[in-house]
């Protein structure tokens, strides 16, 4: 039996599609959200150290499989290699309903409205595709605002000279410091830096009909057990059905988008739970599979108007994959500071997000969540015993001292850093998997050179002993749950793949709405940036819809 | 790479080994697993080591993780946790397992004229060491490497003495105890009252 025609059908219900989901569904159009995984909760996997979205050695708590699923990824030397989706390279995000928002840490930062301009501020770095967004931030402030009350996020900008401008307070109070926090805000403080908590996509006060966090110690990584953690899943996808305008529909696996000849998307192809294939014809789609996705699906859908892949006709879908350079540095304390209070980090410096000389932006600094036993068994100084008695005593003696502050580098958009599609490895359903290629950018290693003297320069300030610091190298390709910018958004249709709305330039009624738009990621975790694009694409869509007939096919 | 104190460490505790494995010989009466000059093997059943795998394994894992004044991981079962995921989400390792185990066999006997089991502490820890730093004989490791190799089974231990009993290791909670953790802390928690909510 066909499925029944609907106005919009949105591919993938995480931070991005979930939102686009409720504003659609609010306004009256007929809704059918896809997602390829299921409905979750934390009683699937507890807190299982092992088996989690962030420790993953026995799989992904919250999927993909590594039965139904792999990846190709590119050597720095042009050979391949195949990955699960448990392991590192496959830069996994979950799958299921709420996406990464199910188990994520939950920070809930806004961009800077300097991350919005890098290219007019700083100019573009030799080698890079740096633009700024054809946006601003403060168009998106009312939709940072809408994730905030709707989401809902706890924190305020006391302490935060650099915070970005609002109009409206977050909904919660900000979370309190915890005992580390509170060593490293007075030493940040020696070195007058501006100390401030980290804004949270959790509740500090019951909100939203849910209860208020217990601080569990594993947060990050796991679903709450008790619904603390605010994800798209508690909150605007049950609003989105609850409506009436809106199935989810899980286990959906989408193999295409469906292209007529006249270049308009008619909807979707995907393989049900029963591996059957099925249409879902729709006024207009909307693909929010994260960014190494949605390009995938992208360019698996071809026709004769698009035989490179829809919206591709200019090699520009793909592109520019960006995650984060993430940095930072451990120390080793002479006292306990360690606090059985989840999640752990809590205190955050935005000191060196922007305005470092010579340099294209920077990073937030924040201590980091709770290293959880196994995890911690990798956590030594250069040089360090890694197994027997020494390695034992150390387990023994720092897991209780042992702060790490770490900073999420923005990095610069190169245009061989890319997702295409595997000429030859097919997924359980046949679909051409995701290949991965490219290196991060030499300007992103400099930067995060500069953010990791300062987080060493913290830590000996806080006392620490001993303290060893990273910085990533430049091979293989970045990503990460921090995967953005591969159909970046712009206002010229020869250097981007959707316009300022998220509308793909070549075809009308195709939407994205995920951080593949993302020209650059910021300086921060893009969880809210990604919400807040869903609410801007969501209301772009609406206005169009009422205005006239111009999704219809 | 063991450092200095990690040698100096393994000495001492060389002699606490030898004396609970001439206990374990003793104590082995009546076990149907094999029993001959090495001592009796763990207690199976096994999903996919041999009884001599396991007993092999089990020695490298107490290696990586050694008893002190707190449970090592032969205590804490990791060969348990190894067995068992090697049927699980390990088996895709269980090839490199079987070689590289026949490797380690053959390395001991290149460097020592002796099984694994037979030999002394710090012996045992010097053909580990050989594996760890791609030493050990080339003739002997080919695929997987014996860096490789050693980098799997010390990452397992690892896994089965610190993560979560669920999964056929840690046990008795010996690692949180250890980190003095509480444990299980959140059974229940979710039916918790918020007092203030």
């Amino acid at each position: 039996m066909a499925n029944k025609h609907v106005n919009a059908v949105i591919v993938g219900a995480g931070a991005g599609g979930g939102v686009v989901a409720k504003v659609l569904a609010e306004a009256g159009l007929s809704v059918v959200l896809l997602e390829r995984g299921k409905w979750h909760s934390f009683d699937d996997h507890t807190d299982d150290e092992l088996f989690n979205q962030r420790t993953t050695v026995l799989g992904n708590a919250y999927g993909p499989d590594d039965a139904r699923y792999c990846r190709v990824v590119e050597n720095p030397d042009g050979s391949t290699r195949t990955v699960l989706p448990s392991e590192g390279g496959y830069n996994n995000n979950a799958a299921c309903v709420g996406s990464g928002t199910l188990s994520y840490g939950a920070m809930g930062w806004r961009f800077m409205p300097q991350d919005f301009q890098l290219k007019t501020l700083y100019g573009r770095p030799e080698g890079s595709t740096l633009d700024d967004w054809p946006i601003t931030y403060d168009e998106l402030d009312h939709c940072y605002e809408r994730a905030e009350w709707e989401i809902g996020v706890a924190g305020d900008d006391e302490g935060n000279p650099f915070a970005p401008p609002r109009k409206k307070p977050r909904p919660m109070p900000a979370f309190p410091y915890n005992k580390e926090a509170n060593i490293l805000i007075a030493a940040g403080k020696r070195l007058g830096w501006h100390p401030f908590a980290v804004p949270m996509l959790r509740n500090s006060i019951p909100y939203g009909g849910r209860p208020k966090c217990i601080h569990m110690r594993s947060c990050c990584g796991f679903a709450c057990p008790i619904n603390a953690k605010c994800g798209t899943q508690n909150t605007v996808i049950p609003a989105a059905m609850a409506t009436g305008n809106c199935e989810v529909r899980t286990d959906a696996v989408v193999s295409e988008i469906m292209l007529d000849g006249r270049g308009k998307a008619r909807g979707v192809k995907y393989f049900d739970i029963d591996d059957r294939l099925q249409e879902q014809t729709a006024d207009l789609v909307v693909v929010s599979a994260s960014a190494t996705e949605t390009p995938r699906l992208l360019l698996n859908s071809k026709s004769k108007l698009f035989p490179n892949g829809a919206g591709n006709n200019n090699d520009w879908v793909g592109r520019n994959l960006q995650g984060h350079c993430y940095c930072g540095a451990n120390g080793l304390m002479d006292e306990d500071i360690y606090e059985e209070a989840g999640p752990g980090a809590c205190v955050a410096f935005s000191d060196f997000s922007h305005g470092n000389k010579g340099l294209c932006g920077g990073a937030m600094v924040a201590n980091e969540f709770i290293s959880l036993p196994y995890a911690f068994t990798n956590t030594r100084p250069p040089g360090s015993a890694r197994w027997g008695l020494a390695h034992k005593e150390h387990q023994r003696k720092y897991y209780k001292r042992t702060i790490r502050v770490m900073g999420p580098v923005q990095e610069m958009p190169v245009f061989d850093s890319r997702v295409r599609v595997d000429p030859a490895v097919k997924d359980h359903w046949g679909i051409p998997v995701t290949r991965l290629s490219g290196r991060r950018h030499p300007h992103d290693v400099e930067i995060a050179k500069f953010v990791v003297g300062k987080v060493e320069a913290l830590l000996r300030e806080a006392g620490a002993k001993s303290i060893w610091s990273w910085v990533p190298g430049l091979g293989g390709p970045s990503g990460g749950q921090h995967q953005a910018g591969t159909c970046r958004m712009g206002n010229d249709p020869q250097t981007s793949v959707a316009n300022r709305y998220g509308q793909v330039h070549e075809i009308d009624n195709l939407f994205i709405a995920d951080g593949s738009l993302n020209v650059t990621n910021g300086g921060f975790n893009p969880a809210l940036t990604i919400m807040a694009l869903g609410y801007w694409v969501g209301e772009y869509i609406v206005k169009e819809w009422k205005g006239g007939t111009r999704f219809r096919a | 790479m063991a450092t200095k104190a990690g040698k100096g460490a393994s000495r001492r505790a060389c002699l606490k080994i030898l004396a609970a494995a001439a206990g374990g010989v003793a104590a082995g009466v009546g076990g149907a697993m094999t029993v001959g000059k090495l001592g009796r093997a763990p207690e199976g059943p096994w999903r996919v080591l041999t009884p001599e795998e396991a007993r092999l394994v089990e020695a490298v894992s107490e290696q990586i993780i050694p008893s002190d004044r707190d449970p090592g991981a032969k205590e804490a079962g990791v060969v348990h946790y190894i067995d068992r995921q090697l049927d699980g989400p390990f088996k895709r390792f269980a090839e490199k397992y079987r070689t590289g185990l026949a490797c380690l066999a053959k390395t001991s006997q290149a460097m020592f004229g002796k099984a694994f089991e037979e030999l002394g502490w710090s012996d045992q820890t010097r053909v580990l060491q050989a594996l760890e730093s791609n030493k050990a004989p080339k003739d002997i490791w080919t695929r997987p490497s014996a860096s490789e190799f050693f980098g799997l089974i010390r990452d397992h231990s690892m896994q089965g003495f610190y993560g979560s009993p669920r999964h056929g290791g840690n046990r008795n909670y010996a690692s949180y105890k250890m980190l003095g953790l509480e444990y299980p802390r959140v059974i229940g928690q979710n039916r918790y009252p918020d007092k203030k909510g």
